[in-house]
């Protein structure tokens, strides 16, 4: 991944997860579901940074990174659910990238 | 469900472990203490805290705002634990917990995660069809009631705060925790009455 640009999301921003893939380009350890790439989601809340386990796995020096609770809307993620349903998930940073307007995505 | 361990997996391990106290990383009694205290950890301690949480109004807040420092509270030592979120259910909001990456888990208060929990079937179906999987644990959602599904794939852990069953006024904290299963507190199950308690 680049280097961390903090956008300091705050509750209630819209963010898009990049659809990126880096398990394609060689070894990594990401704690991003591949089910969330390239989804919308809302910030939750802020849950504090803690060491980037990207580089934690590798025994590299890991900065702290900002880690989000975001929530996405479980229909259209997965086809099953009810209107309301959601989903709940810790994303860092560097993974989100801002989503200035509320997207409708395809189901 | 998981398989047991494989011979080779062990072997594994034990080379490992080998490896890591050569270079002095880790101890026996580091590794002996740290099993002691996730043997010492159970469900129990998530139940006393959810059953505290029902009495109590100011500790359920102080709960709900941090985990970890209610766990030490009850006495239970995270000095090395992850933070612990708590998840409030609501008449219209139920949480279902999972960890599809690995089997993330709040060992610090639930103890260790049960089979089904680090299963590929559990890790895959809780989000793509959690509806159908809690009908499979005889969970009935009430209609109207919105279902969250917490991925827990980074840095905390998640327990579930369930509402306080009807039938259980009066109760003391120990009759409410031991409504309170390891179950209910991943959110799989919901607390139940027994029929004879609630008859009386």
């Amino acid at each position: 991944m680049s280097p961390a640009f903090s956008h300091g999301f705050a509750p209630g921003d819209r963010v898009r997860v990049k659809d990126d893939w880096p398990e394609a380009r060689g070894r990594c350890h990401i704690r991003t579901p591949h089910y969330l790439r390239g989804r919308h989601g809302r910030v939750e809340r802020v849950l504090g940074s803690f060491p980037n386990p990207e580089d934690l796995a590798f025994g590299r020096p890991a900065p702290a990174r900002p880690l989000y609770h975001v929530l996405f809307d479980q229909p259209p993620i997965w086809s099953e659910g009810e209107a309301g349903d959601s989903l709940l998930v810790e994303i860092f940073e560097h993974w989100l990238e801002p989503a200035p307007k509320p997207v409708k995505e395809a189901a | 469900m998981s398989a047991p361990a494989r011979p080779e997996s062990l072997a594994l391990l034990e080379r490992l472990v080998t490896a890591l106290k050569a270079k002095g990383l880790v101890s026996e009694e580091e590794i002996a203490a740290r099993q002691a205290s996730t043997d010492r950890a159970s469900p129990e301690i998530g139940a006393r805290m959810v059953a505290r949480a029902w009495l109590d109004p100011a500790w359920r807040k102080s709960m709900v705002a941090n985990g970890a420092a209610a766990a030490e509270q009850m006495g239970v030592s995270m000095a090395g634990a992850p933070p612990l979120g708590i998840l409030e259910d609501t008449p219209t909001l139920h949480h279902l917990v999972v960890c599809t990456l690995c089997s993330c888990y709040p060992r610090a208060v639930l103890g260790y995660p049960p089979h089904w929990y680090k299963s590929f079937e559990y890790r895959s179906r809780a989000v793509r069809e959690p509806r159908a999987v809690l009908a499979e644990w005889g969970t009935t959602i009430a209609p109207g009631v919105q279902l969250r599904v917490i991925d827990s794939t980074a840095d905390y852990r998640w327990m579930v705060l369930p509402l306080r069953p009807a039938g259980t006024e009066g109760w003391d904290e120990a009759q409410l925790a031991a409504l309170v299963t390891r179950d209910v507190l991943v959110g799989v199950a919901l607390p139940r009455v027994p029929m004879a308690a609630a008859a009386e």
